[in-house]
């Protein structure tokens, strides 16, 4: 029976290494010019500055399809830690208004600062993404009952319309709403090396201090006796994740825009996949989280060439009937 | 006898006050702007003297701006209180429950096609506002509707929740391939700006609300009889289930129409009803007027807050609203149990 479990977990990580992979070979042939795969190939292998199909790839595809990937991965991970250690099923980074800090603190950017630069932008939409989840923690836990995970919805979408209305305001009172409603609709195109360099590293080691906590989350999603129990110091992990998910937030909102769904989607499959235990949902939830937002950016390339269609939208198609299906199985709990 | 006595007492003295709050309000706003007009001037413009300037300001700017904010402030506290009533939820307001989000997508589909809000096209707009609003409520009802309990109250604002960030983000793409001056437009009605500034918006709202208010100002007994819970009212011989649906459709019709003329603000069906139920009971003949007269006091002094303070930029109104509301929302939140 256990060595049955494990085969279905490590089979299951490396079909979804191998998916990843797939995913990223066909995002990057495909787009308004079909670039067959062979060339992709030699492109990124054998790079040669003076074909064509070569400079497309290298300096348009290959950095936005990579940054999809790294921002699916974030949000999927951080999506999956809030669930573990706020015992949410309906916790994601986009629904509980993470996301929309980090996107208020970026208008106030546009509008304030426009000479900033992208590390220091990351760096303020962090501290965007921090705020506001200290936050809406602060008031769930403030309230009598609790922290109920009822109330944590609703509490984040009320701070989420707050924060996405004042930043609207900023962007109508400065002038510069449709640049910002372009980067807010979410989108990788903008993504270039410059800004993976920044990201790469930021969401790597985030994804990295994930791991490290798979263990005692999930024994936390078991509940704060059983992990008391277990010697779990229950507090401090709880902190510790909800920085990760955070910095993962932050970082990719700074990216990508705001991305709801991805956070909330794609845990629930890893767990009804590998099981309960996070050592095995926090990477396969990165696999599919990343293969995710490549797959949608190739959608929403491919949708009505040459235009694009916004990838929030995209990722809405299939995160709402989810969020819905979630809704009307948690019956017990509405 | 004597308790019905003395609410009724405290209604009638709850609506003076509204009343008097709301023609200051109403007074600060017409004077207030890039041009003033001292309260001297703007009475006897109103009543057939001033100069020629000050009438323009007054009659073409400011008067049809300040009715327009006042009907759609009247509409949607209304719409909220119904929504409330009917729903037995506290919570319910058409912003949170995502109607909103869908007036919104049927004011993009009608820029998308007409190109223009100028003109007596805009008679059309809460046409569109109302269609894509049920649309939406439709959904949300279907999905928050279990067999054997009928319309869930907490699943209600999850699916709205949801179903609000989905269409959301279809408008803001729909959005973003509008040329640059309708896309600003689209831009300042999703925040809440009071777009609606000539005669032609007046008439467009104006039979919207004449004639949905009074109507379930009529209803008032059944909406009482809601609070008491399903089986009590189908006990007294109400048919909950069309009723329910009755007051769904007008609430919804309310709000559409009013936010396709201000622009798509939330909180104000929060809170409007909230106030009034604190402040002049729970019978809803009593409070049906009170959330009206609050819901106008709030969306004119905001929109007056708005395009006063801000100067040159306007703040959209919404976003006042939303800094009021948003807070006063979480407090109900955390205030009880859920």
């Amino acid at each position: 029976m256990k060595w049955n479990k494990g085969y279905t977990i490590s089979l299951s990580l490396i079909a979804g290494c191998a998916w990843l992979v797939f995913s990223l070979f066909i995002a990057v042939s495909g787009g308004a010019k079909e670039i067959d795969l062979h060339a992709v190939w030699t492109a990124v292998f054998d790079y040669n500055a003076s074909l064509t199909p070569h400079q497309i790839i290298h300096e348009l595809r290959l950095p936005r399809v990579l940054g999809a990937a790294l921002t699916g991965m974030a949000f999927a991970v951080a999506g999956a830690i809030m669930q573990g250690v706020t015992r949410n099923p309906m916790a994601d980074t986009g629904l509980l208004g993470v996301n929309a800090g980090a996107a208020f603190v970026v208008a106030l950017c546009f509008a304030l600062l426009p000479a900033l630069s992208y590390s220091q932008l990351m760096l303020l939409s962090f501290v965007g993404a921090a705020l506001s989840t200290l936050f809406i923690m602060l008031l769930g836990s403030a309230a009598p009952g609790g922290l109920t995970s009822l109330r944590l919805t609703i509490a984040g979408a009320v701070v989420a319309a707050i924060l996405h209305s004042l930043s609207t305001g900023i962007a109508i009172y400065f002038d510069l709403s449709q640049d910002l409603a372009f980067w807010y609709a979410g989108g990788v195109a903008g993504i270039k090396w410059m800004h993976l360099k920044l990201l790469a590293p930021v969401i790597l080691a985030g994804l990295a201090g994930a791991m490290l906590l798979g263990r005692p989350i999930t024994f936390l999603s078991l509940g704060e006796e059983a992990a008391t129990g277990l010697g779990i110091k229950t507090a401090r992990i709880r902190i510790l994740g909800l920085l990760i998910a955070v910095v993962l937030a932050g970082a990719s909102v700074s990216a990508a825009g705001s991305i709801a769904f991805v956070g909330l989607v794609i845990p629930h499959i890893a767990r009804r996949i590998v099981g309960v235990d996070y050592r095995f949902v926090l990477p396969f939830s990165a696999l599919l989280g990343g293969s995710l937002l490549v797959w949608a950016d190739y959608a929403s390339r491919m949708v009505n060439p040459p235009r694009e269609f916004a990838i929030g939208a995209m990722v809405a198609m299939v995160g709402v009937p989810f969020f819905l299906y979630l809704a009307r199985k948690e019956r017990r709990e509405l | 006898m004597n308790q019905s006595a003395y609410r009724a007492r405290r209604a009638i003295t709850v609506s003076a006050v509204m009343f008097i709050l709301a023609i200051v309000v109403i007074i600060i706003g017409l004077n207030t702007g890039t041009i003033r007009l001292s309260p001297l001037a703007v009475w006897q413009t109103l009543m057939g003297g001033g100069t020629t300037e000050e009438q323009m300001i007054l009659f073409d700017y400011r008067l049809p701006r300040i009715l327009v904010t006042m009907l759609g402030g009247i509409g949607l506290g209304v719409a909220g209180a119904v929504l409330q009533g009917v729903s037995r939820n506290a919570l319910a307001d058409p912003g949170i429950l995502g109607l909103h989000a869908g007036a919104a997508f049927g004011l993009i589909v009608f820029v998308s096609f007409f190109r223009t809000m100028e003109g007596s096209l805009a008679m059309l707009i809460p046409m569109f506002t109302f269609a894509g609003g049920s649309v939406i409520a439709i959904i949300i009802i279907l999905l928050a509707y279990d067999r054997q309990r009928g319309i869930m109250p907490i699943r209600l604002i999850l699916v709205g929740i949801a179903i609000e960030a989905g269409v959301s983000a279809i408008t803001l793409f729909l959005s973003l391939k509008l040329d640059p001056d309708t896309y600003a437009f689209a831009a300042r009605w999703l925040a809440g700006s009071v777009w609606g500034r000539d005669w032609i918006n007046v008439w467009a709202l104006l039979p919207w609300i004449v004639i949905l208010v009074p109507i379930i100002y009529l209803k008032s007994k059944t909406l009482d009889l809601f609070s008491f819970g399903d089986e009590i009212a189908s006990g007294v011989g109400s048919s909950v289930t069309r009723n329910r649906l009755l007051m769904i459709i007008l609430a919804v019709a309310l709000s559409c129409a009013s936010v396709s003329m201000t622009g798509g603000i939330g909180f104000i069906g929060l809170v409007a009803p909230h106030l009034a139920r604190r402040l002049a009971g729970p019978q809803h003949r009593y409070f049906l007027p009170a959330a009206a007269s609050i819901g106008l006091v709030i969306l004119v002094a905001a929109d007056t807050i708005g395009r006063s303070i801000f100067q040159p930029n306007a703040i959209p109104a919404g976003v006042i609203v939303a800094l009021i509301g948003g807070p006063y929302f979480l407090y109900m939140l955390f205030r009880k149990k859920v």
